[in-house]
């Protein structure tokens, strides 16, 4: 397997705290990766550097073997993103804003493209709604299908599912899985459901306190702490109960 | 840089003018009301018989020209907020666009509700008051030109700050171009500033463009010397708003400040 990212010694210091403490970590393609942790573990602001929101103190993020830093425009034609915290614009139709990115993305044969995401995501009956009128977890969908516009042959979520009812969220992973089954889609995502991240991971990084203390499959995580499921991994790790 | 980026961006607010009453308020709802309000105003005192011969074809054509600038600004600055407002930016900056197609799809925003906007203003200005702003014929487009690009470096400026100091600095968007108006001299020339203003004013683009206009009303002769002072000071102006915003990018990156935007 080819590694598509790969961070190196990665640190971000915010007024003298070390929000990420070098850490290191490959994506490859065809995984799905599982970045997981409790609250200020240093998850998101990990994500923000691997998308060059936030620039590093130190170390290296790799994507496609070119540094995000230098190549941006290129890497970021071929990764996407989407995250429950972020939303589109509320004026514009559901179909407005794809096309929209679309075009910055450089999508050709939009409307086609657009069709087949929509039903994917079953969206189909409200592309033509504006997005004040949607519920949150209309936009959250809709946020998805803009993230998979480009055909991407990475994608960073930041808790994707959140704001999903058991069903959608369900066809949602589905989805995600066939696309990297036939595509070879590397995905790096975090979550705070445990049970989705076990079942859904092919792999993950466990963080706490802005470094990395365990990498691994999930069950040989549980195994390693001593757990029957990553939730209660989970627990021990924040409330301090670790091996 | 991708043209058909800056482009797709751009569609973004058209689309927003089309759905949303209050944007398209934005274009016409003020511009009506400042035109009434001083057009009024201005035909009231011209009655008075003021000793300034042409005072109310100085008057609304300063005002027509001064919305140009704001407008111009605005376009920029509002344009961003609007992404800010509807947590969108961060789709913006995880996209392939880059920092300088960003803000040149802002410059063809601004211009497009600069486009909307005058024509009316000066409508309304022909119909209400039998004003013809293009009675100064051909000297208003370097006049206009330079009030636009004015706009676009305050623009700039103020959509830096909005990033670097968050959703909190947004009155910027509204005020700051309002700072430049009395040194800008709209309404009166600018030897009626006192001594100190007076050396700002020779720093401020809008100033000279305002000062010709006068000129161009009252004698018909275009001050060649005021429109380049003001071109050259423009072009210095826009450089650094733009390094400025360049920079102070480069800032909100390391802070981390730029997904916080909003919060």
């Amino acid at each position: 397997m080819c590694a598509l990212v790969e961070v190196r010694g990665l640190t971000k210091v915010f007024n003298g705290v070390a929000a990420v403490d070098n850490i290191s970590f490959d994506l490859y393609e065809g995984e799905i990766l599982g970045l997981i942790g409790p609250n200020g573990a240093g998850k998101t602001t990990t994500l923000q550097m691997l998308l060059d929101l936030t620039t590093p103190t130190s170390g290296e993020v790799r994507i496609f073997g070119k540094a995000i830093a230098e190549d941006r425009a290129a890497i970021l034609k071929a990764v996407n993103f989407s995250s429950s915290y972020i939303s589109l614009p509320h004026s514009l139709t559901v179909r407005e804003n794809l096309s929209i990115f679309a075009r910055l993305y450089g999508v050709a044969k939009r409307a086609g493209r657009i069709r087949e995401l929509a039903l994917s995501f079953e969206i189909e009956d409200i592309l033509d709604v504006p997005v004040r009128r949607l519920s949150s977890g209309q936009i959250t969908r809709v946020c998805l299908a803009k993230a998979l516009l480009n055909d991407p042959l990475v994608l960073f979520l930041d808790e994707p599912t959140a704001s999903l009812d058991p069903d959608i969220a369900d066809k949602t992973r589905r989805l995600l899985q066939n696309i990297k089954a036939e595509r070879g889609l590397a995905i790096l995502y975090t979550s705070h459901n445990m049970k989705e991240m076990e079942e859904f991971s092919d792999r993950v990084v466990f963080m706490d306190m802005g470094r990395i203390i365990a990498e691994g499959r999930p069950d040989g995580i549980k195994e390693r702490f001593g757990g029957a499921s990553l939730e209660e991994v989970f627990l021990k790790i924040a409330r301090g109960q670790a091996r | 840089m991708n043209l058909w980026r800056v482009f797709a961006y751009a569609t973004r607010h058209l689309y927003l003018y089309k759905r949303s009453l209050p944007r398209l308020m934005e274009v016409f709802y003020w511009p009506l009301l400042d035109l009434l309000l001083w057009g009024f105003v201005t035909v009231y005192l011209g009655r008075l018989q003021t000793p300034v011969p042409g005072f109310v074809t100085f008057f609304i054509g300063a005002l027509i020209l001064w919305d140009m600038l704001f407008r111009s600004q605005q376009g920029i600055s509002v344009s961003f907020l609007e992404d800010v407002w509807s947590r969108n930016l961060l789709n913006i900056f995880v996209s392939p666009m880059t920092q300088a197609e960003y803000i040149a799809s802002l410059l063809v925003i601004s211009v497009v509700k600069l486009i909307l906007t005058s024509t009316v203003m000066i409508t309304l200005a022909f119909v209400l008051y039998s004003y013809n702003v293009f009675h100064m014929g051909l000297s208003l487009i370097p006049l206009i030109a330079n009030l636009i690009v004015m706009g676009w470096s305050i623009g700039i400026i103020t959509t830096a700050l909005i990033l670097r100091f968050g959703q909190e600095a947004e009155v910027l968007a509204w005020g700051v171009a309002l700072l430049f108006q009395p040194v800008s001299a709209v309404f009166y020339p600018v030897s009626v500033l006192p001594p100190p203003l007076r050396a700002v004013a020779r720093f401020t683009p809008s100033a000279h463009v305002f000062e010709g206009m006068r000129s161009v009303i009252a004698s018909g002769v275009f001050p060649t010397g005021e429109a380049l002072w003001a071109a050259g000071l423009n072009a210095a102006y826009l450089s650094l708003a733009i390094a400025f915003f360049s920079w102070n990018f480069r800032v909100v990156k390391k802070k981390g400040l730029l997904v916080k935007i909003g919060e």
